[in-house]
């Protein structure tokens, strides 16, 4: 492969392109899922006189931050937490989306290997947040 | 502590800005400022603030990864192939994160943040006296670091993905980055270009993050009302680092961080200890 100086320097165009666009995804999946926590948390903080939760004691998270099927349920009641919570999704999702985009942009450039380890990751991430529910 | 809710929130979002601009500059993370400051200093129970610095920590991965990649620093394939090993240690992480308890886990924090001091105190490595690694060369571990021109080669391979597996256990356990973990194992295991071991470090910290994130989230330490004001504060302030960072003076940062992370690592398991964690 060192004989090809062509081909190295071509791979290496198609890796900086490719790293601009995942840039970009992540940039623009945490501004909107920052965006909606801000929306949600000014909601939540309407009335700001009362009490701030109690967190120095473990009681669990409310349910409709459990499951992505609390939330949107909670979205659609208008519940400032599930709107958070509903940003919080998008973020986590942020991360998966970019090994996706790596592993199509590895297809693209043929690189086999790459689109193999790519999928093993996904495959990971994948059970863990399936397996969690 | 008789703070109303608004108080509350925005103590919170400043807190979290500082841990985040400190976490960017040094390339090791905000959770690891973070966790110990809500446990100790607000006596927020360990579950809550581990939930809160695991969003926290995808958002200041994701954010500021944009940022390194125009800079050219980052190393996508050399990222994605350690990722096997932190997404596997993160879910291994997670389920052991319900199964030890909070002493255990306030303890275990406290060495990593000692380790991480230490780290961060010790000398320089001598980078390319080793012979290349075969394995290095036939995974394309490499890469040219913009700041010297000179082509890299990942050495010792194995150490580096084995070394990947324990910061992916510990990221998904304390609900951190483990971004200096992360940099041990390509700094002085695998001998790449500091700056090149730093910006991937953190370009993987999302992906490690987002392994834990579901279970954590069914076990219901991610609270939306602590961790909007978290991490809305932690990515503001790793993206002011992030801008900051390339023309930052990598060595004095790494020393006065060191610094704070050890005495917070010294509280961290005198609390545990003590029964107040």
């Amino acid at each position: 492969m060192s004989g090809q100086p062509g081909f190295a320097e071509s791979r290496l165009r198609n890796d900086q392109r490719l790293e601009a666009v995942i840039g970009q995804m992540l940039r623009a999946g945490v501004t909107v899922s920052a965006l909606i926590m801000f929306a949600g948390g000014v909601l939540y903080l309407r009335h700001p006189g009362g009490h701030a939760p109690d967190y120095t004691h473990f009681h669990s998270a409310p349910a409709e931050a459990l499951s992505i099927r609390g939330t949107f349920a909670g979205v659609a009641h208008g519940s400032s937490l599930a709107i958070i919570q509903l940003g919080i999704l998008l973020l986590i999702a942020t991360p998966v989306v970019r090994v996706v985009f790596a592993l199509a942009g590895f297809l693209l450039e043929k690189d086999r290997l790459y689109t193999v380890i790519s999928a093993i990751v996904l495959a990971i991430l994948l059970f863990s947040l399936i397996h969690s529910r | 502590m008789s703070l109303n809710l608004l108080e509350f929130s925005l103590l919170m979002f400043a807190t979290s800005a500082v841990a985040g601009l400190l976490g960017a500059l040094t390339g090791l993370g905000g959770g690891v400022v973070l966790v110990p400051v809500l446990t100790i200093l607000f006596k927020i129970d360990i579950r809550y603030a581990i939930g809160a610095s695991l969003i926290s920590v995808i958002a200041t991965s994701s954010g500021a990864a944009a940022a390194y990649v125009r800079e050219g620093f980052s190393n996508i394939r050399i990222g994605m192939f350690l990722e096997i090993a932190t997404t596997l240690g993160a879910i291994f992480g997670a389920y052991l994160a319900a199964k030890v308890s909070t002493h255990a886990i306030g303890i275990t924090f406290g060495i990593v943040l000692l380790y991480s001091a230490y780290l961060s105190f010790r000398a320089k490595h001598a980078s390319g006296s080793d012979r290349p690694d075969p394995r290095g060369t036939r995974l394309r571990l490499q890469g040219t670091d913009p700041e010297s021109g000179k082509a890299y080669t990942a050495q010792h391979v194995p150490a580096g993905f084995a070394i990947m597996g324990l910061a992916g256990t510990l990221s998904g356990l304390l609900g951190i980055g483990s971004g200096a973990v992360k940099v041990l194992a390509m700094d002085q295991a695998m001998r790449l270009p500091f700056k090149v071991s730093t910006t991937t470090s953190n370009f993987m910290i999302g992906v490690t993050a987002a392994a834990s994130a579901g279970i954590y989230l069914s076990r219901g330490y991610i609270d939306p009302g602590l961790a909007m004001p978290v991490m809305l504060g932690v990515l503001a302030g790793s993206l002011l680092g992030a801008k900051l960072l390339v023309k930052a003076r990598v060595a004095t940062l790494r020393m006065v961080f060191a610094v704070v992370i050890a005495v917070l690592g010294v509280e961290m398991i005198y609390n545990s200890i003590a029964g107040r964690l």
